[in-house]
């Protein structure tokens, strides 16, 4: 079973820090990780909003590159790019004169045979069963695991977890000693792409997000989505002003979260590229 | 042929001018209902408003058109509605968060319309213009893409500050950026950066 | 010598118009053994009927073929008229030139001659037909109702007042059903155990009714008059001839919090209960699943306090052998339960209840003594949520159907609540309102105008919890999707209508069909709603479908009618078009050799073996043997027979053969 990695733009840039925790959990575990040589961009929301081929062209030339580097399975942390990736190959799967047309524009055979998971369930398959004895320092605090959108949703394609009231990361969070909260909020979405050009909805919307978990008594809001933490991360002060409050809970990565427990150094998992402060764990 | 088009044909209202704006003659199967089912395989008439979308959607507030709104609108097939459509600023402020599909009783693929009515909004020039600079972002994005295989976040704000004009935008976020390492500013260029391009060109 | 009459009919011109009856009626007159051929404008009225008659006696007429519609419509018609005029009625057919002629083509030569082929086939079958006599099957005069809530207790009052027996079993310890948890009806607002109480007493004391509770149906052999049941009662653990009902018991048992099913879990009850206190027989029974005694072998206090010394702790199960002659299925239904729903809790949320629970908190004698407050904290509401199409008109969820009743109950609830706590706010969302009974608009009006409740139209989109409210997300689609949210102390979910539990186990011992939501099947959907495809066996009620109490009434009155006109003779008739396994003489007996292949294969369990003995008692031969009363015709055991020893009487081997034949021949 050879294990890719398709880390996608934001891991590469702004989403630095989820990229060294997910790299430092799997040097932790012995884990390999090859990237998809010269992946391209996914196309994210731009694309399918503006332009269906293109969205599901370049989905389909990393997949194909996948295919041609031998990969069984490639670990998507973004969220965005796990749905868009899913999404491509659940299209092209069930319209075959689709994905011979698309096949023709990327130049390349594609045959949809990678298994594409999520870095919960990477966590799942590789750590969770290993953790035994490896917890150094339990996450001994309340927290609000916030899944997003396009973790769970659409569910006929994606098949993860339940759309409704997932609990994949509440277990894993639990496994490292954290108590998760009852947050209904946690599948709600934080304002995705505009934050650039509608600022003003994601304060309102992760502003809600924000404030559901402080009055839940959490801790920390874990995340798996690196759009997500950006939101409600980098955001943070547009939110504050936005709702003429201080919210100060700290929103972390699930592989952050587990990497601290295992006893990892805040920088190894890069906690200190965040707006707000890290006070947990 | 629809409820709504039987006023056109009747003999006696042809002569009477009536109040519903949505009764002028079709063109065979030119609505976008229509399209939608050929190219989407989305049935709008499913939907019996029962405004579940509605209710669950985060931007529903700030929309002109609920997503159910949306769905009545496409139902009508008329000329005028559909035009209300592709002009609307709605379909720009949809975040795709799913949501709507999720919970929806007849499991219409709402955000499938929403990128359907985007796609043609931009191709037949229809966009609101209050939702400028969200067309900008995504232009922005694209465009960053389709020089360098991947997206450049410094080079994607310069542009997108460029067609907003908010050129003062997050200017005081930069500096934390920096410090924290998460803005770069030279760009990575894939090796396939030429492939990429081709493949824009060919879904243009 | 066969003298064949035909009587080709014009239908008005429904045939006529596109068929040349004069030269259909002609050509077949040319034919060998066709003694008469005649044509009339309408075979079926009474000149037309007054033709074959006088015909079978001037012609000594040994068949006759009727030229007309579909047998369908009226074979029984000419038959009925063959025998007044003194012929067999089973040597009568009839030729389809409507249905499967006239009806179908253009006018001209070609379906003239089509319609002179379909002739020609009727004629050359009805040749080799014989005379049959109908077959008499004997009636048992005992009816069985399946389910002791309104529909079977409407149902087994009826068939009693006619005079006849009716066994009635119910699996819970008493009757009443649903209805007896509500708390008042619409549209009157009658108190609901007030109307229902005197009619379960009724049933008790009625003494052409043997009542049977916390008893289920265990097996049912046997066909339509003739049916063996078996009935399991389950033991109660008293003797109910020496228990008084005193019910002291039940205040002594040291169990006490086992939710209790009548309350739909609202209140609790001890492991030796009376459901309610207007429970019939108002007698207790012992839950075996969480009696002390039963799990841990201590306590008995009951036995211990009981002052007649009724409790038998070792009592068993007693399996009763009845004959019955019909069956009512009166099962009733269940509604989902909060549960259900992924996006309004899963069920976690203790504010957010169902109807049937709503019932139980309005109801004066339910847990809170009619006190409407929330289950969390025992508040009074200051405002409530109703939900309506919970779960029903669906796709998403399973359930596409709409469960009729929820728009009515939904409104009274509005309704209840507001004359109990005048200050409260009621808001119901909403899809459509349906409401098409007597007197149900007016009802629904009434909520809304005079009790201010407020309807908003749209589906709510999820609930949850804050601050010990629950956050209400819904829309006002008649403003165009303006989001609506409220901060509710309490939600009611109108919730679907279905099934109820065991269901479609009873469906498969009894063998009747059911639907693929498990409700059960009319033998058709217009005509027939209280019989079900399985001849003897009736439906009443929401076993069927989701539907109110008048209508439950309504369709157990027809279903104890249709059982009464099955008692109203001794004996059934029934078609004699069945199959039959060929018989002669020993030492042969029949050609068939008993390789069981029929049996397995017939829809209706209508094939039975056959043993027959020597002087010594020894079985020297088994075959197979057709249970008359259970065939239905459909010919599949002939088809599959490896011998050829099983026949169709009517639709023989010989008779379809000569039909093929006359096609393929010219004539």
């Amino acid at each position: 079973m050879k294990t890719g990695i398709y880390p996608g733009c934001s891991l590469n840039g702004s989403a630095r820090d989820y990229n060294e925790s997910v790299f430092a959990l799997a040097e932790a575990f012995g884990l390999k990780l090859e990237q998809v040589a010269d992946w391209n961009c996914c196309g994210a929301t731009a694309a399918h909003n503006l332009n269906k081929d293109l969205s599901l062209a370049l989905p389909a030339r990393i997949l194909s590159l996948a295919e041609q580097n031998g990969m069984d399975e490639i670990i998507v942390p973004c969220a965005a790019c796990y749905n868009r990736l899913t999404v491509t190959q659940n299209e092209l799967k069930r319209d075959p004169e689709l994905k011979n047309r698309i096949s023709e524009v990327i130049e390349m055979s594609y045959n949809g045979t990678s298994q594409i998971i999520n870095v919960i369930e990477w966590i799942d398959k590789y750590i969770i069963p290993e953790l035994e004895g490896k917890v150094i320092k339990p996450f001994d605090r309340k927290v609000a695991c916030y899944y997003g959108c396009l973790l769970v949703r659409p569910y006929k394609v994606l098949g993860y977890d339940r759309p409704e009231d997932p609990q994949s990361m509440d277990i894993v969070m639990s496994k490292i000693g954290a108590t998760p909260v009852y947050y209904p909020f946690k599948t709600e979405c934080c304002g995705a792409g505009f934050s650039m050009s509608r600022t003003d909805i994601v304060a309102n919307l992760s502003g809600k997000i924000i404030e559901d978990a402080e009055s839940r008594s959490a801790e920390a809001i874990i995340v798996a989505c690196p759009m997500c933490h950006s939101n409600l991360d980098m955001r943070r002060d547009d939110i504050n002003k936005y709702w003429n409050k201080k919210f100060e809970i700290p929103v972390i990565f699930i592989t952050q979260a587990v990497g601290l427990a295992l006893g990892l150094s805040a920088e190894k998992v890069g906690l200190k590229r965040h707006f707000v402060d890290v006070n947990v764990g | 042929m629809n409820v709504f088009s039987f006023y056109v044909f009747s003999p006696v209202l042809n002569k009477k001018k009536t109040n519903m704006s949505h009764t002028e003659t079709l063109t065979e199967n030119s609505s976008l209902a229509h399209s939608l089912e050929k190219h989407v395989d989305v049935l709008s008439r499913k939907c019996y408003q029962c405004g579940k979308c509605s209710a669950g959607c985060p931007v529903a507030d700030e929309m002109d058109l609920t997503p159910s709104m949306v769905m009545r609108l496409l139902q009508t097939e008329s000329p005028v509605n559909d035009e209300k459509l592709l002009r609307s600023h709605s379909i720009w402020l949809c975040l795709t968060c799913e949501m709507c599909l999720c919970r929806c009783p007849m499991e219409i693929d709402i955000p499938n319309v929403m990128d359907f009515l985007r796609q043609k909004s931009i191709k037949e020039k229809k966009v609101n213009p209050e939702a400028k600079n969200i067309i900008a972002f995504h232009k922005s994005f694209l465009n960053s893409i389709r020089l360098t295989g991947r997206l450049f976040e410094f080079g994607l704000t310069l542009d997108y500050k460029r067609r907003s004009m908010a050129l003062m935008q997050d200017v005081l976020l930069a500096p934390r950026m920096i410090t924290r390492g998460k803005l770069h500013f030279i760009p990575e260029i894939i090796k396939g950066r030429a492939h990429v391009a081709r493949i824009f060109k060919k879904t243009k | 010598m066969a003298r064949i009459g035909v009587f080709v009919c014009h239908c008005g011109e429904n045939i006529s118009a596109t068929v040349d009856c004069t030269k259909v009626a002609e050509s077949i007159g040319k034919l060998k053994h066709v003694a008469l051929s005649a044509e009339y404008k309408y075979m079926c009225s009474d000149p037309g009927q007054t033709l074959i008659k006088d015909a079978i006696r001037e012609h000594n007429l040994t068949g006759v073929v009727v030229s007309a519609c579909s047998p369908r419509m009226h074979e029984p018609t000419f038959r009925r008229a063959c025998a007044e005029g003194g012929l067999n009625p089973f040597l009568c057919e009839m030729a389809n030139l409507r249905e499967h002629c006239s009806w179908v083509h253009e006018k001209n030569d070609l379906t003239t001659e089509k319609a002179i082929d379909i002739v020609r086939t009727q004629v050359e079958k009805v040749k080799l037909n014989h005379a049959l006599q109908p077959i008499r099957v004997p009636v048992t005069k005992r009816a069985l109702v399946i389910g002791g809530g309104i529909a079977g207790i409407q149902a087994a009052l009826d068939i009693a007042n006619t005079g006849h027996k009716v066994v009635m079993v119910e699996r819970s310890p008493s009757i009443g059903g649903h209805m007896s948890q509500l708390s008042e009806t619409f549209p009157t607002l009658d108190c609901s155990q007030c109307i229902l109480t005197p009619r379960m007493v009724e049933v008790a004391q009625h003494p052409n009714i043997t009542l049977y509770t916390y008893a289920e149906i265990e097996s049912v052999e046997g066909f339509i008059g003739n049916f063996k049941v078996k009935v399991r009662k389950k033991a109660k653990s008293l003797d109910e001839k020496t228990c008084t009902g005193c019910g002291l018991c039940t205040t002594k048992c040291p169990q006490k919090k086992i939710p209790n099913e009548f309350e739909q879990g609202m209140g609790m009850r001890p492991a030796i209960y009376i459901p309610f206190p207007q429970a019939v027989p108002n007698k207790p029974v012992i839950d075996r699943e969480h009696c002390t005694y039963y799990i841990k072998g201590k306590c008995k206090v009951c036995e211990i306090v009981c002052p007649t010394k009724a409790i038998r702790f070792d009592q068993p199960d007693e399996i009763l052998d009845l004959d019955i002659g019909a069956i009512v299925i009166a099962t009733g239904f269940d509604i989902k339960h909060a549960d259900f729903f992924p996006e309004y809790g899963y069920g976690k949320y203790k504010d957010v209840i169902d109807g049937l629970q709503f019932e139980r908190l309005a109801s004066a004698s339910g847990p809170t003594s009619g006190v409407i407050q929330r289950p969390s904290d025992g508040q009074v509401p200051k405002n409530i949520v109703f939900v309506a199409c919970a779960g029903s008109r669906d796709p998403a969820k399973g359930i596409e159907y709409c469960s009729k009743i929820c728009c009515m109950y939904t409104a009274k609830h509005a309704m209840l609540y507001k004359h109990k706590f005048h200050e409260g706010k009621a808001y119901i969302f909403y899809m459509d309102i349906r409401a098409g009974g007597k007197n149900y608009e007016e009802f629904v009006r009434r909520a809304i105008e005079e009790d201010h409740v407020d309807y908003v139209r749209g589906r709510i989109s999820t609930i949850y919890e804050k601050n010990g409210k629950l956050i209400v997300k819904g829309a006002d689609t008649l403003l165009g999707g303006q989001p609506v949210e409220i901060s509710a102390d309490m939600v009611v979910l109108a919730t679907a209508g279905v099934a109820n539990s065991g269901a479609e186990e009873l469906a498969q011992k009894l063998h009747v069909s059911y639907d693929s939501h498990k409700f059960f099947a009319e033998a058709h959907p217009k005509l027939k709603p209280v019989e079900t495809n399985t001849a003897g066996i009736f439906l009443a009620g929401a076993c069927q479908n989701p539907k109110d109490i008048p209508d439950s009434v309504s369709q157990a009155s027809g279903a104890a009618v249709k059982v009464a006109a099955l008692f109203s003779q001794d004996e059934l008739t029934r078609e004699p078009l069945v199959a039959y396994v060929n018989r002669m003489a020993p030492p042969l007996y029949s050609t068939c050799v008993a390789c069981g292949l029929c049996k397995p294969v017939c829809p209706y369990q209508a094939i039975e073996s056959e043993e027959f003995k020597n002087r010594e008692g020894k079985v020297i031969k088994k075959a197979a043997k057709i249970n008359e009363g259970l065939c239905q015709g459909c010919g599949t055991c002939v088809a599959i027979c490896r011998s050829k020893s099983i026949d169709l009487h009517g639709y023989s081997n010989n008779q379809v053969y000569a039909e093929v034949v006359a096609l393929l021949n010219e004539y």
